[in-house]
């Protein structure tokens, strides 16, 4: 018996978000298909990985992460050469600083890292604040005027802080993060908001708050399938592109930061946390994901390689 | 499952004799369609009938056990394309693969000791795939023999020689082990020998085409405990290929409604495990791969729990004191629902604090802090009764406990209730670290 190939027949796509000013500029979203099922539909662009870079050094981190980052962790302009170096497709600047548990450091300083930053790599920009709603619309309005016309992705835009974040963005030229917690409900109608204050939908990106493997992947693994299947169905309201914070999640978790000393019944540690990172970014790839927000270059490289073999036809 | 009330209807006596119990042929019938009601409480209904209902009601992929005892495996029964459908029922199969020209018995005991403990349950691999490497098949029998001499764990027995296959066969059938492959070339041979032994036997087809063919011929020969392989190694070909087949068999493709097996093979150790992780996402019944390392296998295991994690069915922790670090008498007691993912991250966010603690996740079946909070299953009342009755007020000398920034409200009447002092600790837990830098002493 002959086997007649299954093709759904989508009416719609995801809205293809753009990065970055040319030369340097990242394209992400735009898919007629589901994740990687090139038989059905176009598949334009691959999905990017972003390193994360900080404005002030990390603590906790594992020898297994800052020994990719040795030298520079306390030098945001060094941090995000050095990410360039290891091929980045962007860099995402955390201003962690200006939490106010930590250095509270002012909008205004956090604008000048973010500028020294942005001057000093061939790179997109992803800025993100400390996650205080109140103190990140401060941060992030000045970030956007010192950024001015670059194009960056600004976050991330939660109900209590999106419309400076939001007319920030439309001032001064920038894309949004879109946040909400693991709600595909919420999600829309923070697009909704977003979108009244006329920010185009092809300027958002969702945000659906991840857990790493072991740690709730699942829920956000099936948002962003519902949000694809929205998207491709013609729901308007989701057919932004997923961005996946994974590299905070992976890297808290006490598989990747345990020694083979602690848990020798897990393995080596460096291959265990590079999995633990690879394996939940692929995982969200293949769920819809658009862009991955990484830390270790390693994991980088190894999400690449699959998502190489992903990107190649399966025509039948 | 799969026909309507109607469709039902139309196959049954219709002569409204009350004999199963409703009151006329159609109450019954919209009964059977909703599941509430068996065909067997019909003591009217024709053979014919019969049998074209119990077609259509069976499941779209055949329900197949491979191996005996407590590791025996299911898969098949599945229902759905997408987890939040409705759930994926039976998680992969993980199988290890050893070559018969190996040292079969040390690879098998490290295979043996791929078991992992995770919040109280144990997680393994499932499956020591042997493979005839060697091509002879006296040295396949023997290798199955020493594989099944240490290992419960049930065997897939790799190789498309029916000599050898028969071989160790005769050493191992007692063990219900899959036989892979039959193919084009082999599979009257194959088809007899796993109807002979009784045992699962994997298709392999060069293409989709080709196997659903195979399939078709296998079954005529009289064998259905089957398993499908579409000959794809690459991943984003096992992918097309998985997808094809769950759709074609929901669609109640009859040749692809069986599991599938998938064969991470890629020359790249870390890619491999990737692709591993791949094909467990989407669909395959049973995935086999050549690392026996626990920091392969460790992050794929987990994975699967994700993955096949019933959507429907919050997942909860035991309540019970649970211990971050090696906390002391004077360090924090946390009170939390018993909500995995509300316990996972207050237990990630305890423990990247750097502060020992103690987290008392509170059993509210299951639901999160708000929730549980509306649905009044996490009340003051119930959290008291926890800080009395689980040990924990012997375990610290002070009585502060702290509590999510989310239920600020309970704090007055949990105070009063258990004497303990409250302190409410932040909304998110992301914020336990600097909360308790700056708000924690005994």
């Amino acid at each position: 018996m002959a086997v007649t190939i299954a093709k759904e027949k989508w009416t719609s796509q995801v809205s293809e978000l753009v990065i970055g000013t040319e030369p340097n500029v990242v394209k992400v979203g735009g898919e007629a298909a589901l994740p990687f099922l090139h038989f059905e539909g176009r598949i334009p662009h691959r999905p990017v990985v972003a390193l994360e870079v900080w404005d002030m050094e990390p603590e906790g981190w594992p020898a297994v992460l800052t020994s990719a980052f040795e030298g520079v962790l306390n030098d945001p302009v060094a941090w995000a050469k050095k990410c360039e170096e290891y091929g980045a497709d962007l860099i995402c600047l955390s201003l962690l600083s200006s939490h106010p548990d930590n250095k509270n450091s002012s909008p205004a300083e956090c604008a000048a890292t973010a500028k020294a930053v942005a001057e000093a790599v061939n790179r997109p920009l992803i800025v993100v604040g400390s996650g205080v709603e109140a103190k990140d619309a401060e941060v992030i309005e000045a970030v956007g005027e010192a950024l001015s016309g670059k194009n960056c992705l600004l976050g991330c835009a939660k109900p209590e802080n999106y419309k400076t974040i939001t007319a920030t963005c439309l001032v001064h030229g920038h894309s949004i993060i879109a946040s909400s917690p693991l709600d595909i409900n919420l999600a829309k109608q923070l697009n909704i908001l977003i979108m009244e204050m006329n920010l185009a939908a092809d300027r958002i990106a969702i945000d659906p708050l991840v857990g790493a493997l072991g740690y709730g992947l699942e829920y956000a693994y099936s948002i962003m399938e519902r949000a694809r299947i929205g998207a491709l169905t013609g729901d308007k309201m989701l057919a932004m592109p997923v961005i996946c914070f994974v590299g905070q999640e992976v890297w808290k978790t006490k598989e990747a930061k345990s020694t083979a000393e602690e848990a020798p019944e897990w393995g080596d540690q460096v291959r265990r946390a590079i999995l633990w990172e690879t394996l939940t970014a692929t995982s969200f790839a293949q769920a819809g994901g658009a862009i991955m927000v990484m830390r270790h270059p390693e994991s980088m490289k190894q999400f690449r390689a699959h998502i190489a073999k992903m990107m190649e036809p399966n025509v039948y | 499952m799969g026909l309507t009330g109607l469709e039902i209807f139309k196959q049954l006596p219709k002569t409204n004799c009350k004999d199963c119990g409703h009151p006329t042929c159609l109450a019954f019938a919209m009964a059977l369609a909703s599941g509430k009601a068996s065909l067997d409480q019909c003591p009217h209904v024709s053979q014919a009938a019969r049998e074209a209902l119990d077609a259509a009601s069976a499941p779209p992929i055949a329900l197949v056990k491979i191996g005996t005892g407590s590791r025996e495996l299911q898969l098949g029964n599945e229902m759905v394309l997408f987890r939040h459908d409705k759930r994926f029922e039976h998680p992969t199969g993980i199988a290890v693969s050893v070559a018969d020209t190996e040292d079969v018995a040390a690879k098998v005991a490290q295979i043996n000791r791929l078991v992992f403990d995770r919040v109280g349950q144990v997680h393994n691999v499932n499956l020591v795939a042997l493979q005839n490497a060697s091509g002879d098949a006296a040295k396949f029998a023997e290798a199955a023999q020493t594989a099944a001499g240490v290992t419960d764990f049930p065997l897939i027995l790799m190789s498309e020689d029916p000599a050898a296959a028969e071989k160790a066969l005769a050493a191992v059938a007692a063990k219900k082990p899959l036989v892979a492959s039959a193919t084009a070339a082999n599979y009257e041979a194959m088809t007899n020998l796993a109807k002979k032994y009784e045992v699962p036997l994997v298709v392999k087809g060069s293409n989709l085409n080709e196997l659903a063919e195979l399939v078709e011929k296998v079954v005529a020969l009289g064998h259905r405990q089957l398993i499908l392989d579409s000959g794809a190694r690459e991943a984003n070909k096992v992918l097309a290929d998985q997808t094809q087949i769950r759709r074609q068999a929901l669609k109640r493709f009859r040749p692809f409604g069986y599991p599938t097996i998938t064969y991470a093979v890629n020359e790249d150790p870390i890619q491999a495990v990737v692709d591993a992780g791949l094909y467990i996402a989407k669909y395959a019944g049973i995935v086999v791969l050549p690392t026996a390392d626990p920091a392969d296998i460790l992050p794929l295991i987990t994975l699967r729990l994700n993955i096949y994690t019933d959507p429907q069915k919050p997942i909860a922790v035991e309540s019970k004191i649970y211990e971050i670090g090696t906390p002391g008498a004077d360090s924090p007691v946390y009170v939390t629902t018993n909500f995995s993912l509300t316990y996972f991250c207050v237990a990630g966010d305890v423990e990247a604090s750097r502060v020992p603690g103690y987290i008392l996740p509170v059993d509210t079946d299951g639901i999160s802090v708000l929730t549980g909070w509306a649905a009044g299953k996490f009340t003051p009342e119930k959290i008291t009764d926890m800080l009395k009755n689980s040990g924990i007020a012997d375990k610290v000398q002070h009585r502060k406990v702290i509590i999510p920034g989310g239920v600020a409200v309970l704090s007055g009447k949990l105070q009063e209730l258990s004497g303990w002092e409250v302190i409410v600790g932040p909304r998110e837990s992301s914020a336990i670290p600097s909360f308790i830098k700056q708000r924690w002493s005994a």
